[in-house]
Formats: structure tokens, C-alpha cells, sequence
């Protein structure tokens, strides 16, 4: 805790005028759901690439105006969309991530899906990663438009098969490679999730990898606490310190100070009527001890709904010591809200905005920073993403 | 290339972005390979959706070819052969 930064500005009038706009990304394609200034009036726009999964839409912080887009149909194979005027206009890219072809007679992997997209560095313009089903890791070094597989993440996954068989699985979405977390101060830090697989550290720019799954349970195995295998469902990085790492894990919500190895479960201490499992979880833009997770209900069958039919997010402003539920606005029953690991975002506003997308394609904001809740938007397909963008 | 056969391909409503909305294409190959190699020249991008990385069809894409259902890029294309490649039923 030591580590952590809190410095929580008031000083936010030239930010205080910025438009929120939020890329959201369906089962049958992407939205653009545009927000006034006030956050209070959204008008969806859209649809994008109708009919295509689209797992993921990510504008380019660094220069404001190249979107990219992971889609893939039923039918037809993977691949991810550009636009460099902001989404008005759309192009393939012209190599999509996909493995290298296998020696003649040897069966190889094929990309099924792009899930996860990140800009890279803030020092390496053009530099974009790509997680992808099954377990890989990509980069393009000229702003998605071409995709080489890593090959020291990708042959660090398949050494993790060979050392413990059975410990990397598929989830029901396939085996997926996810937050793909870069660090602002270093440009050769980075980390990556696999789920089921576990959290992974690069110092070199993705040639090797180590596992930092220390004090993460693993209850489907019968080794609880393995080296890998575990499941984090969602991992962020503390913009306010970078070195405060929080996980929605599929056993509990944790919490890691770098440079310790050993997570924290910082989930025991929400209500055990509720839980500590979801999918999403958040970190407040500025306040590395504030943390937002949406639980949902991991009993018996995985029902993965809002516990009870009571949606609710739950606020910790402590580091997760302590947790405050907020559910005003939301159905008080009856509401059986599942909400993706990458559905729930924040903005940077003062106070903070957030937003979630449930699987009925609704969208629900909260204007203070998670105390109430309005329902901005209904009958998208299912919401498998959400990015906030401030214009 | 070679004593390429030219035959007309039908394409379903899955891949017409890529061949400029035209359901009905010409193209050139002995092989199927060879055919989506021309193809993917002239409509780019358009191999990679229905074919991938391993050169395997993709599961819920069907090629015919003269009337039969192929799975194999070498599978040979001869004059007057129609190919179709369409989209499974597969899904409701």
C-alpha cells in the first residue's frame, strides 16, 4: 500500500468540457454511443461491420484519430478493421495476426478470433499488440495494418503446455489472451493474461516471460495455488501508479504492489452473500486505491448473473480493505445482469464517469464515480466491450 | 500460369465485399489453391476469410467443385467446372 499514489485533482476545468463518446463493441458488430459534454445525453450511432463479432474497438491515443477493430463472423476468419479518420472510413488489414504456417504435414494453429487490442508505447508510435484465441500474442509495428506473431510469447506458451499438461485451457469463449497491460514508464515492461492460464511479465519487450501468479487460487485444480493455470478473467494497471495491479480473477479479486510477487485477495472482504467473482474490474484514473468491480454470481453452476438479481457495483477506496455497494439506479430485483470482462470502463472526468455493458445490450453510466446509475442505451446486441474516448 | 483452367466461381453473400458485390467471378487455377491464389490477387483479403493460416478450409465454409463438396486445396479444377464457395449452413 505503501506504493500506491493518490492525488485526486480538482483542477480539471479545461478536461470539465470534453465530450465522452464510448466504442462499443457487440456480437453483431460496433457502435459508437456519443455522449454530450455533460455525460448526459447519448445518441447510439452505428452499427459498424453488422453481423461480425466484434471483440474490441480501440482508438490510438497517440495521434487521436486510428481506430482498430477485431471482428470475425460465423463464418469467415478472423481479422481486424482500420480506420485512420476516425471511424468514417474502414479498410482490412492487409495481414491480419495469424501463425505461421506449419511444416507440410504437420497440423498448425490458426487464429480463431482477435479478442484483446492495445496501443503500444507512448514512445512507439505505429506499435500495436494483439491478444488473440487461442493463446498468442501479436504486434504490428505500422498501426495494425500488418501483424507478426511474438514468437518469445508464443513459444513461452507453448513451453507452459510442456512443463504442466492440462494447466492452460479453454474458457467457453476459447482460449484467450487478454489484457495486455503496457507500462507507461517503460516501453519493454508489459503484462499479459491468459485465461485459463494465469498473469505473465515481459522486460524485454515480449522475448521472455514469467509467470506472477503467486497467492491466486486455482480451485479447479487439485493444486490450488500452481505456479500458472489460474484464470484471470481481467487485470488493470493503476494509471495513477503503475505499479498497483488489480485482478478480477475467475477465484476472487486481488490485488498486487510491484516489485512483490504475491497478490493479494482483496475480494474476501466484499459481502459473502455476493462474492468476489465477475468479470470487469477498473481503477480509478488518479486515485490508485480506488477500485470498482461488478460481481456476479459464481455458485453452483456459474449462473454469471448479478447475485440475487440485485445488480450492484461495489467500491473500494481503500485499496480493497473495505467495499461500498452502489446500486442506486439499478433494478432493485428481478435484474439478471452479466456484464464481460472487458464491458466496464471508466473516463477520466472529474468525478469520474463509468460505464458498463451488460449482455441484453444495455448500457448503464454513472456520472460519481459509481454511487448511481442511469441505463443510456437499449437493444444493442450482446455488449462484449466498451472503450471510453474523450474528444 | 501454365494450362490454367478458367471457370466461373459463385460466391455467397458472405464474401461479396470483397468482389465488389458480384455473386458470379472468373478465375484461373489447376488446383483449387491455384484458383484462390488468383482470386485473393484480384479480390485481397478475400483467401484469409474463408481459408486459413494451416490452408485449411475453414470449418463453416463449403467449396464445390463440379457439384462436389472438397476439402482440399489440391483438389484439381477442370475446364468447364463450376466452383462455389458458400457459406455452411450452420447455425439455424
Amino acid at each position: 500500500m505503501a506504493r500506491s499514489v493518490s492525488h485526486r485533482s480538482r483542477n480539471t476545468s479545461a478536461v470539465r468540457a470534453r465530450r465522452v463518446d464510448l466504442l462499443v463493441a457487440t456480437q453483431k458488430g460496433a457502435f459508437v454511443l456519443r455522449g454530450d459534454a455533460a455525460r448526459r445525453a447519448w445518441k447510439p450511432q452505428g452499427p459498424h461491420f453488422l453481423g461480425c463479432e466484434t471483440n474490441h474497438v480501440v482508438l490510438d491515443p497517440r495521434d487521436g484519430k486510428t481506430l482498430l477493430a477485431a471482428a470475425v463472423t460465423g463464418h469467415l476468419g478472423p481479422t481486424v478493421f482500420r480506420s485512420t479518420d476516425g471511424g468514417k472510413t474502414w479498410a482490412e488489414a492487409r495481414q491480419p495476426p495469424a501463425f505461421p504456417k506449419a511444416l507440410e504435414g504437420k497440423g498448425g494453429p490458426a487464429v480463431k478470433r482477435t479478442f484483446f487490442l492495445a496501443p503500444g508505447h507512448a514512445s512507439q508510435p505505429g506499435v500495436w499488440w494483439a491478444g488473440t484465441v487461442p493463446h498468442a500474442l501479436f504486434r504490428s509495428d505500422d498501426g495494425g495494418a500488418s501483424w507478426e506473431p511474438v514468437s518469445g510469447f508464443n513459444q513461452f506458451v507453448a513451453s507452459l503446455h510442456a512443463k504442466k499438461a492440462g494447466y492452460l485451457n479453454e474458457t467457453p469463449g476459447g482460449a484467450i489472451t487478454h489484457s495486455i497491460l503496457v507500462d507507461p514508464r517503460d516501453a519493454k515492461h508489459m503484462y499479459v493474461s491468459l485465461s485459463t492460464g494465469g498473469f505473465f511479465e515481459t522486460r524485454d519487450t515480449g522475448r521472455s516471460w514469467r509467470p506472477i501468479n503467486a497467492g491466486v487460487l486455482a480451485d479447479f485444480f487439485p493444486e490450488k495455488y500452481p505456479e500458472f493455470g489460474q484464470d484471470p478473467h481481467c487485470a488493470v494497471m493503476s494509471p495513477a501508479n503503475p505499479d498497483r495491479l488489480y485482478q478480477q480473477n475467475h477465484c476472487g479479486v486481488y490485488r498486487l504492489d510491484r516489485p512483490g510477487e504475491q497478490w493479494e485477495r482483496i475480494g474476501t472482504r466484499l459481502p459473502p452473500r455476493v462474492g468476489d467473482i465477475g468479470f470487469p474490474v477498473v481503477a480509478h484514473p488518479r486515485d490508485a486505491d480506488t477500485v470498482w468491480v461488478f460481481p456476479m454470481d459464481g455458485t453452483a453452476v456459474w449462473p454469471r448473473t448479478s447475485p440475487g438479481g440485485k445488480p450492484a457495483v461495489f467500491r473500494s477506496r481503500n485499496g480493497g480493505r473495505s467495499w461500498t455497494r452502489h446500486a442506486r439506479g439499478f433494478p432493485p430485483v428481478q435484474g439478471w445482469f452479466t456484464v464481460f470482462r472487458q464491458a466496464m470502463k471508466s473516463d477520466t472526468r472529474d468525478p469520474v464517469g463509468l460505464y458498463l455493458g451488460t449482455t441484453a445490450g444495455e448500457i448503464w453510466a454513472s456520472r460519481d464515480e459509481g454511487a448511481s446509475w442511469k441505463r443510456v442505451t437499449t437493444h444493442l446486441p450482446r455488449i462484449l466491450a466498451i472503450e471510453v474516448v474523450e474528444r | 500460369m501454365s494450362n490454367a483452367t478458367t471457370v466461373k466461381v459463385y460466391v455467397s453473400s458472405h464474401v461479396r465485399s470483397y468482389t465488389a458485390g458480384q455473386s458470379e467471378i472468373e478465375a484461373q487455377g489447376r488446383t483449387l489453391a491455384e484458383l484462390m491464389a488468383d482470386l485473393d490477387r484480384r479480390y485481397p483479403g478475400l483467401r484469409f476469410r474463408v481459408i486459413d493460416e494451416q490452408d485449411r478450409i475453414r470449418q463453416h465454409m463449403n467449396f464445390f467443385v463440379g457439384g462436389e463438396l472438397v476439402r482440399s486445396l489440391a483438389h484439381p479444377i477442370s475446364p468447364g467446372d463450376d466452383v462455389h464457395i458458400l457459406g455452411a449452413l450452420s447455425g439455424g
